[in-house]
């Protein structure tokens, strides 16, 4: 698949803050790709120098072979749904969806066939001539979504659009949205902060940290194989711990020598290992390869969260079976499960991570 | 209870200057000098002269709150796109001249207009023909656009800053240019301010005297001096009265047809 957006060596700041710094990335046709990062790391500063609402201090954007670097938003094929909606609200909901249409002098019968359809798109059939203020905030999200992409965009920026809703609206949306993708089969750019959106709805994933790129993968690169600690971190819960490769295939944690199988980090090198909660293995006293004492449980519905305290390490543990608190266990993990990282040899190699 | 005995003080005022005064104006404008009932004081605005300075306040008074609302309209635009240490300046200056009586303001005008006044001294140093601006219409449009456009503009610029940035960025990812999306967006939802700063402006532009009297000479008649001349020269509160009655009912007539376009106006678009 061709490049449809490629972001060329963008640099940006604000002020004397560095947002961006030398960044690429290309999208591809009818991906659902997610920029995943904290507040602060450029996530939604690249959505805007996409859509033209920033321009960068340096670097190209490519649109399908043409520089729109200099485009105004109203040139580019591309539409946004807004964080907080942004309806128009001195229009009825048929007007908001319209505006695009109406500015490119459609035909009557032609704006008229395309509100309705939108409406059916987004399940708010009849809803034409209600007020946004009348909306929930769900159905106005929806609307602002219908309003995008009656202008047919070959692209839709989507930033944080459920960051506004509440959880259970906010899961629904997800799937609607995946639902939206496919039927339109255009290609998605979206931003969250929550990590749980960008694996449920991403084709490919894209970590972002103080403006540089962590990691590109899909979302099972990106969580069974985190490329660097703060990825590891942000993904999900994990247990990353300071290990020692002593040789290929074999770890040294905590004192104790874990079989793993990852290969290529030379001899005796210290090296960041992490191990998600569900991955830990508890059994009986005196089994496995570590020996704990558990420390607290929680209940969380499928499973129960333990912390178990073993060779001066609080393990974070997901498990069916339940240990009570003060039980002594033992503790072993499938060498598939453990992810070796190389260590960031300074706090700014951190940040900066991989950016190829 | 509480909360309507710390109303009391404000009621007591409100009767004592607001409501007896009011009833005061009724009662003159109502009766002749026996006491007897008559609408004699409120048909008199049909008479030439009366209808003749009526007409030409509205006139004037349009023509000022036009002009404000051209002058203010882009200044509050612009004041709206700056960062916040930049407006404080400008809007400081903008404020500057409130701070000096309007009285003095208005003298001041009229000393640069006057015949032999400061403008037509720097004229004639140039060897330039002298203008005649003083006693004009003009020179009342001119006080009125002077001593209200902060009145336009602080309305317009507040109801500006009320517009979510996003809004109008919403207007041009849906492809609007710039002019469309003033046109279709900006515009529309900035007409609450628009109205305040019109109300602002026209009423007490239609109802001053003291710009007309400074800077219109004894020469150009506007109802505020009409009915000013029958309280203080003439002495006919009972024809003041009646001719200020008819001033309020003008505005009332005009807020309600204000009010009730802007109603309309929430539910269409351009």
């Amino acid at each position: 698949m061709h490049k449809l957006i490629d972001l060329q060596h963008i640099s940006k700041a604000f002020d004397s803050n560095i947002v961006l710094d030398d960044m690429n990335l290309y999208i591809r046709e009818n991906e659902f790709l997610t920029l995943l990062g904290p507040s602060g790391c450029g996530k939604t500063t690249t959505l805007r120098i996409i859509g033209g609402f920033e321009n960068p201090d340096r670097g190209k954007v490519i649109f399908d072979g043409t520089d729109i670097t200099a485009f105004p938003p109203n040139k580019r094929q591309l539409n946004t749904v807004f964080q907080k909606y942004a309806l128009f609200p001195h229009m009825n909901i048929g007007e908001n969806i319209a505006f695009g249409l109406r500015i490119k002098n459609k035909p009557k019968a032609y704006i008229q066939d395309k509100i309705r359809y939108a409406l059916k798109l987004v399940n708010l059939d009849g809803y034409e001539k209600r007020m946004p203020d009348s909306l929930s905030g769900g159905q106005q999200q929806r609307i602002a979504i219908a309003r995008a992409i009656v202008n047919e965009p070959k692209v839709l920026l989507l930033d944080e659009p459920l960051g506004a809703l509440d959880l259970k609206l906010r899961q629904d949306m997800q799937y609607e949205l995946i639902r939206l993708k496919n039927e339109l089969g255009i290609t998605f750019i979206y931003v969250t902060h929550d990590q749980e959106e960008a694996l449920t709805m991403s084709d490919t994933i894209v970590v972002m940290n103080q403006g540089y790129i962590q990691q590109i993968g899909t979302p099972e690169m990106i969580y069974n194989e985190p490329e660097n600690a703060f990825v590891a971190d942000f993904i999900g819960d994990s247990n990353i711990i300071d290990g020692i490769m002593i040789q290929d295939r074999l770890v040294e944690i905590l004192g104790v020598r874990f079989p793993c199988v990852d290969s290529g980090f030379g001899e005796n090198k210290p090296v960041d290992v992490v191990i998600r909660p569900e991955d830990v293995e508890l059994t009986t006293s005196g089994a496995g390869i570590l020996q704990g004492t558990v420390s607290h449980i929680i209940f969380k519905g499928v499973h129960y969260e333990m912390e178990v305290m073993a060779n001066g390490f609080e393990w974070l543990v997901q498990s069916t079976r339940m240990f009570p608190v003060g039980t002594q266990v033992g503790l072993s993990v499938d060498p598939y499960n453990i992810q070796i990282m190389n260590k960031p040899a300074s706090e700014d190699e951190e940040a900066i991570g991989v950016n190829e | 209870m509480n909360k309507k005995t710390l109303a009391f003080p404000y009621v007591l005022w409100a009767a004592a200057f607001i409501v007896i005064p009011l009833c005061m104006v009724f009662y003159y404008g109502m009766t002749d000098t026996t006491g007897a009932f008559t609408l004699e004081n409120i048909i008199t605005i049909a008479t030439a002269e009366h209808a003749k300075a009526l007409l030409l306040s509205i006139e004037l008074s349009f023509v000022s709150t036009l002009i404000c609302f051209l002058l203010a309209y882009p200044l509050a635009m612009i004041l709206t796109n700056m960062n916040v240490s930049q407006h404080s300046f400008i809007v400081l200056i903008f404020i500057l001249p409130m701070w000096m009586n309007f009285l003095l303001r208005t003298l001041a005008w009229q000393t640069l207009l006057e015949k032999t006044g400061v403008i037509n001294s720097i004229l004639g140093f140039l060897h330039l023909p002298a203008l005649e601006i003083i006693n004009t219409p003009g020179a009342i449009v001119l006080g009125m656009v002077y001593n209200f456009l902060p009145f336009m503009v602080l309305p317009i610029y507040n109801a500006l800053t009320k517009i979510d940035n996003n809004v109008i960025n919403a207007a041009r990812d849906l492809g609007a240019n710039g002019v469309q999306t003033f046109f279709r967006v900006t515009l529309p939802l900035s007409v609450p301010g628009i109205i305040s700063g019109v109300t602002m402006v026209f009423i007490p532009a239609l109802t001053t005297f003291v710009i007309s009297t400074l800077l219109g000479g004894s020469k150009i008649l506007l109802i505020g001096n009409v009915i000013e001349q029958e309280f203080t020269q003439t002495g006919n509160w009972h024809l003041g009265s009646g001719l200020s009655i008819v001033l309020m009912i003008f505005i009332i007539v005009n807020m309600v047809i204000e009010a009730i376009s802007d109603r309309e106006g929430e539910h269409t678009s351009l």
